[in-house]
This record gives structure tokens, sequence and C-alpha cells, in this order.
């Protein structure tokens, strides 16, 4: 479980990003954080693994406080948390294999990550998370040869491989087209589901953000002013979270649309073991 | 086409790119000055015609001195001396590229702390601020005459060199691959070889080709003011009258420099 605690953060040039945030989020949960630019989504998944360093409060993941450790120690708990990038974030002159073997940077010694000597059971892991995502045939193609949803897959696979209990995401989708980003977000719930894994999911397509997540928290200027199921996301709510806009579209085709991507989803779901979601996949750009 | 018209008021309105400077009377006035300077500048150089007509000749005959090329009298002295630019240029470039990656890697601002990032940012500075023929002159007072002042200078000028240009291509690096390094739970060892080299690393094999050319072209410097290699050739030969054996060292100094510039094009290319 994951546990914020008057949590903030100002930033050296006097903005107050996070105020006194406060959130549980049980395991197992995925949870969909939504609010305008500007609103601190990014700084709160930042300051979870303190790649951005809160001013006050804490975070406690389970029973350790992730806001007390010293580098040495923070550097153990990051292994716990994987992270999913806005640009993928991967690095574009390493090949596909090493940058889903970075995820377990964190787990080997320098002189073994140079030469690039991963233990066996780390490689395994990796192709079978590659095959998961329909890329195993890419392993040695370098990052920069891959389209968008290709390597949202494979940030996807370096997150898991650090196998993690929590998963932050930051905006999985702002880069991908529609089809592709509703195929990237079910991939993430679907895994999350699997492995038992909580999730902050930050995203600006609200329709999204319904149709996959259990929970949805809205932020605004740094406070948290909605937090409740996906369908209580009324017009009004809507409208307190991101300011005055007519909003009765958007709830609309959302609502069509989730039950549509329902139907969808169950008619693949008996039919999908590994080799078939790879040729699932495969059509992904 | 008749919406367009309509949605289109009568009177058009005038665009020009808005001036660098915006007040029009500095603008001008700088003009002026900027154009009196360099006719006053242009004023003070007194060119004497009479003696530029006498010196044409005077310069045909120099450069005929040159030919034809004389690569066989001084064969030996040559040979030595390339050897001797050859391995300092080598040598230097090696020993200097491999003491400014540390440097390099603490003068990055995005890397390092403020106090190593003032220390390595100073040292860059230093080792900098002094043209290699000045730093010969003073290695050679120190080590004496011979190569090894040449390489000593060398090493200082590619870590001046080296070492900025790595420095300035870290602090350019895309920050967000960097984070996604380090969210792994990463050393910063492992950061530094996962992240950090695989974004700077084409571009710093280029400029290692490059630094290896300045070497070379400036180890042929070096030795006018005794620091060893190929110039002291090239410097004896002018100094004996003997135009056709320095005609040689200028014809393979070329060689060889052409030769390091098509194929560090080519590896450059390769490594992208």
């Amino acid at each position: 479980m994951l546990r914020l605690d008057k949590l903030a953060k100002q930033y050296k040039t006097g903005d107050l990003a996070l105020k006194d945030i406060d959130l549980e989020i049980p395991n197992g949960q995925v949870m969909a954080l939504i609010g305008p630019s500007g609103a601190g989504k990014s700084t709160l998944i930042r300051c979870v693994n303190r790649l951005v360093e809160p001013t006050t409060g804490e975070v406690w993941l389970n029973d350790l406080n992730l806001t007390s450790l010293s580098q040495g120690h923070l550097r153990k708990a990051r292994r716990r948390m994987g992270m999913i990038f806005q640009e993928y974030a991967l690095v574009e002159r390493l090949t596909v294999m090493e940058n889903v073997l970075s995820g377990r940077l964190g787990y080997v010694g320098f002189w073994r990550s140079y030469f690039r000597k991963f233990p066996q059971s780390d490689i395994d892991e990796a192709f079978r998370l590659l095959e998961r995502v329909g890329l195993d045939h890419m392993a040695d193609k370098r990052a920069d040869e891959l389209s968008g949803g290709q390597r949202q897959r494979v940030g996807i696979c370096r997150a898991l491989i650090q196998d993690p209990e929590l998963l932050l995401v930051d905006e999985p989708t702002a880069s991908l087209d529609p089809k592709t980003s509703r195929q990237i977000m079910r991939l993430i719930c679907e895994l999350c589901g699997e492995r038992g894994l909580s999730a902050i999911i930050n995203i600006h397509d609200v329709a999204l953000a319904q149709m996959f997540a259990q929970r949805i928290v809205g932020l605004q200027m740094g406070s948290i002013v909605y937090d409740g199921p996906p369908d209580g996301l009324s017009a009004d709510v809507l409208t307190q979270i991101y300011g005055e806009e007519d909003w009765e579209a958007t709830i609309q085709k959302s609502g069509d649309e989730d039950s549509e991507e329902n139907t969808e989803e169950a008619a693949d779901t008996p039919a999908r073991g590994p080799h078939l979601d790879r040729d699932h996949m495969a059509g992904m750009t | 086409m008749t919406s367009t018209s309509e949605a289109t008021p009568g009177k058009s309105r005038r665009w020009h790119r808005p001036p660098l400077i915006k007040r029009p009377l500095l603008r001008w006035c700088l003009w002026l000055g900027a154009g009196i300077y360099l006719a006053i500048a242009f004023g003070t150089l007194e060119v004497n015609w009479g003696r530029v007509l006498e010196g044409i000749p005077r310069g045909q005959k120099f450069i005929s001195g040159f030919f034809p090329p004389d690569f066989v009298t001084n064969i030996d002295e040559i040979i030595n001396g390339l050897n001797e630019s050859l391995w300092m240029t080598i040598t230097s470039t090696v020993v200097g590229i491999a003491l400014s990656i540390p440097i390099g890697l603490g003068a990055a601002r995005n890397l390092a702390p403020a106090p190593v990032y003032y220390f390595c940012r100073s040292v860059l500075a230093i080792s900098r601020s002094f043209q290699e023929v000045i730093v010969a002159i003073f290695m050679v007072k120190l080590f004496g005459f011979g190569p090894f002042a040449g390489f000593i200078t060398l090493v200082i000028a590619t870590i001046g060199f080296y070492g900025k240009l790595l420095a300035e291509d870290i602090e350019d690096m895309d920050p967000v691959q960097a984070e996604a390094v380090k969210a792994t739970g990463s050393s910063w060892l492992q950061w530094i070889n996962y992240a950090v080299q695989p974004q700077v690393m084409p571009r710093m094999i280029g400029l290692g080709l490059y630094r290896l050319d300045i070497n070379f072209r400036e180890s042929a410097v070096l030795g006018i003011v005794g620091a060893g290699g190929i110039g002291v050739v090239l410097n004896n030969a002018f100094d004996q009258y003997d135009y056709q054996t320095a005609a040689s060292v200028l014809l393979i100094i070329i060689g060889i420099v052409m030769l390091v510039e098509y194929s560090s094009g080519y590896i450059r290319k390769k490594v992208q």
C-alpha cells in the first residue's frame, strides 16, 4: 500500500505545486490522476520515487518511509517502483534489450552491467516480457527505430522487469494515437491485474481514465478536488477540476465507448494466450 | 472565394519583420558608429605600395625555391621527426581524452554539485587560456628540448578542448532519458554508463578524431619552439635556406592532415 501523508512541494521559484496531499492507494488498485496541466500531477508521482524531493510530508510504501531514506537506501527502494513516461524515455541509442535490462540496474553490480553480463534469469524474464508485449523479435533493434506504441511497450517492460510493487505512470498515452492509446492503457491495466500491482496513472484523457481505472483522483492547483469511482465524474466535478466548459459531450462519449470497449474486451479475452497476444499486438504501431 | 473576401475587410494590414533593435535612433546610431569606426580603422592601415611591388618578385623567387621538393637528402631526419610527431600526437590525444573525461563529467552542471562544478570549470578555463605555443615555451623551459615537452603541452590543450565540449554535450542531453534510468534504482556509475554515455558517445568519437587531427598540426608548430617533432625538421630546413626539404615536409603534413580528415569523416558517419 502507498500512503501520502501531508505531502507538499514548493519549487525554488516559489510555486506551490502540491498542497498537503493525503492519499492512500491499496495494493492492486489502478488509480488515474487527472487534472489540468500544471496541477501538480507529474510532481506528485515524482515525489513518490523522489526524482523530485518533496518539501514536507511523508511517503510510505508499505512500512517504509521513502522520504526519510538516504541516497543508498533510496536506490534500493526505487527498484520497487517502476516508472513509465510520457515520451517513453527510452535511451535511444541503446538496443531494445539493453533498455529492458536497464530495469535491472538496481539489482546488479557496476561491472556486470557495464559488460552487459546480466544474470540468465534476468535475460529470460526480459524475453518473457518482450514476448508478452509482442516485441521479442525486436530485441536487438535500436530503440529509436521503433514506433511510438512499440517504444511505450518497451518502456512498460523496463518498468516491469524491476519486479515492482507499484507503477508510477506519467501520461503514457500523450504522444500516441487514439487506438494505440487504448491498447497501451489496456496493456498496463492487464499487467497490473496479472501481477497485483497498484498504479498511479497521470492522464489527460478523461474518457480513457474512466474506461480503465478503478478510481479517479482529480487534482487542481496542487489539491485533491475529487476522489471517487470513474462513474462519479459529473459535469460539475469536471468543472471543478478543469474549469468551466461544456462537459456533456465528454461524459456522454465516454459512456458509449465504455460499453463498446467492454464487449470488445469480452470477445478477445477467452482466446488470449501469450502467442495469440503477440499477433494481437503486432498490428500496433 | 466570395466568403474569404467577405471575411477580410476593405483595408489589408501591413506586416514587417520586427527589427532586432527596437529603438530606431539607437539602431541608426549603431550603424553610423560602426561605419565611422571601420573608416578610421582602414585609414590607420598604412600600405606602402612600393614595397608590396618589390616583394612580389622576391616572393616568386622564394616559392620557386620550393621546387622540386626534396624528399631524399634529409630522409632520415624527416622520418625521425615524423615518427616523433605521430607518437606525440597519438599519446597526447589518448592521455588527454582519458584525463578530460572525469573533468568533463565534473564540469557538467546537471551532473556535478556546485563546488566540483566550479573546480572543474576553472581547470578547463586555465588549460584553455594559453595558446599551445606559449604553453610549449614553458614546458620546454621545464623539461628541456624534445618531444616530452610537446606531449605535455598537447595533453593540456586536449583537456581544455575535449573536457569543455564533453561537459557542454552532457548539459545538452535529454534529461528524461536520464531520469528514466535513475528511476530504476541504478547507481551513479551505472547511470552514467546507461543514460549519459549513449547520448554523448557519437559526438565524442567525432571530436576525439578531430582533436587527433588538431594535435598533429599543433605538433608541427611546437617543433619551432623546440618541443620536438616534425616542426624541428621544418624549422631547421628554413634556417638553412633548404627550401626543397621544407617543401617536402609541408607536403607530408598536408597529406597526413587530409588522410585524418577523410578517415574521421568516414568513421563519424559510421558511428552516428
